[in-house]
């Protein structure tokens, strides 16, 4: 799974990294950075929990 | 032509939303309603359409607009201050939370942790010292955040006693006039650590902001000051609700108390579900159309009026089975508590870190701790404020 995220549409809720603290992380200004482009079977689940609770829309799986 | 229901509607039980609502959701997603100045508008009861429309551009929360939902027949507080982030759209919105977010990363309020386990010890020996019995909402849920606030705004340890008790008036709204009157003090006292802030480093998230985007001229003296009162509105009463209901909901329910107390993993997911279940802020999801929107067979015309309040939603069975029942395990990451969209709660992970800290806190220092009163004669509070218990009588 392929994992983008849209750096103008966070709102730095930090959703994500809580969900997949090793696939997401934010920036020193809160802005979300992603860690892992690449996503394997053992981080789907939460990658994809970390997409359903962002709440701007700013996390993409392909 | 549809029927208008009534919205907002008073709690029957002030730990839980009104049962009135559960009727609503049921009948479908989108209602007609009429606001307290006669404008009608719609009210949204599910869980799906809410999430839509909280992250629909469409949407404005310009509180100026003449349609923006009227839910209080209360004169509105003049301040004479400019709006906060709160009330503005994308892309102002996000330009001016984007100067506060670098300080509520995960990362920021983990650090947090010791300073807010401090707070939280030192408010139960304030709590020991008044009691028992005494009011664990005077004593223990409202200091709390107060003075979290104190820390992630930067202001002095000298000053912490004006804050506290100035935030706690404005948090316990009296009159209208009282309540305009210390919000003036307040954002009076605020401007003056900007002040001092220009003149020498300061602390915290006001000393950030003068360095960096009022010194660039980003932002003006009163937006700073704006955005510093929103912290506090926004994050003092409603995290002190929280505690207060916490408290009462775990009382409530004796059997999931001794698991939150005995086991540490439960505590977050605990955490969840109090938040799922009380709902506090259930009526700040006010918005006005700014064009016409079609959404689960309804049309929402431009400039109407439309409430997504976080009760009905946090309650919608198709998401939360059985959604009566507060259960600690039931999974309850997905609620509405703190909103949905680009205005979600900045301050999400603070209040949840000082909910894993205060709550098993409190039920370790006082293992006996239990009502004074019996809890059936709570008295809920009005339907157009943030949801809480105005006093909470405990011994132990
Ligand atoms: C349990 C406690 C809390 C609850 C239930 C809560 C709830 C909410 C809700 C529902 C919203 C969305 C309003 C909307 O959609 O218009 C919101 C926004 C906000 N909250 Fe919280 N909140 C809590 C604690 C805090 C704390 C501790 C802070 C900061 C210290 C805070 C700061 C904010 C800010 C700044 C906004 C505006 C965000 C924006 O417009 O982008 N909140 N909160
Ligand atoms: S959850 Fe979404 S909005 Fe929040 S930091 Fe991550 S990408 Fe940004």
């Amino acid at each position: 799974m392929h994992v983008t995220a849209d750096r103008d549409v966070c709102v730095g809720a930090g959703q994500c990294v809580r969900a997949a603290p090793d696939v997401f992380d934010q920036d020193e200004e809160g802005i979300v950075l992603v860690l892992r482009q690449q996503a394997g079977d053992d981080r789907r689940e939460i990658t994809e929990e970390a997409a359903a609770v962002c709440p701007s829309g700013a996390v993409r799986l392909t | 032509m549809h029927e208008a229901v009534s919205f907002p509607q008073t709690r029957t039980c002030p730990l839980r939303p009104p049962h009135g609502y559960a009727e609503l959701t049921a009948q479908g997603p989108l209602h007609r309603v009429e606001f307290v100045d006669g404008r009608t508008g719609w009210v949204v009861t599910r869980h799906e359409e809410a999430r839509a429309l909280l992250s629909d551009p469409r949407l404005s929360s310009d509180r100026a607009d003449p349609g923006f939902p009227k839910i209080s027949p209360r004169a509105l507080v003049v301040r004479g201050q400019p709006p906060s982030f709160i009330g503005m759209d994308p892309p102002e919105h996000g330009r001016h939370r984007r100067m506060a977010i670098s300080e509520f990363t995960v990362r920021r309020i983990n650090a947090l942790r010791p300073r807010i386990e401090e707070i939280a010890e030192q408010a139960a020996g304030r709590l020991r010292a008044a009691g028992p019995p005494a009011d664990v909402v005077a004593h223990y849920a409202l200091p709390i955040p107060s003075l979290v606030i104190c820390e992630v705004l930067g202001v002095p340890y000298s000053d912490h006693e004006f804050f506290e008790d100035t935030s706690r008036r404005i948090a316990r709204a009296g009159s209208d006039e009282e309540t305009a009157a210390s919000v003036r003090e307040l954002a009076q006292y605020l401007d003056s650590l900007v002040e001092a802030a220009t003149k020498r480093p300061g602390p915290g998230l006001i000393g950030k902001m003068v360095r960096e985007e009022l010194a660039r001229g980003e932002i003006t003296r009163e937006s700073l000051v704006s955005t510093a009162m929103l912290l506090l509105a926004a994050g003092h009463e409603t995290t002190a609700n929280m505690i207060g209901l916490g408290i009462a909901t775990l009382l409530e329910h004796p059997d999931q108390l001794a698991e939150f107390r005995a086991d540490p993993d439960v505590v977050p997911g605990a955490v969840e579900e109090m938040l799922r279940y009380a709902s506090v802020a259930d009526t700040t999801g006010l918005r006005v159309a700014t064009e016409d929107i079609e959404i689960a067979g309804r049309l929402i015309r431009a400039g109407e009026g439309v409430a997504i309040p976080n009760g009905p939603a946090n309650f919608d069975p198709a998401v939360f089975p059985d959604p009566d029942t507060f259960d600690i395990h039931r999974g309850s990451r997905r609620h509405n508590a703190f909103g949905y969209g680009v205005h979600q709660c900045l301050g999400q992970n603070l209040a949840r870190l000082e909910l894993r800290v205060a709550l098993p806190l409190l039920f370790e220092r006082f293992p006996t701790l239990r009502f004074a009163t019996p809890a059936a004669g709570f008295e809920p509070r009005r339907p157009d404020v943030n949801q809480g218990l105005d006093t909470l009588t405990v011994t132990w």
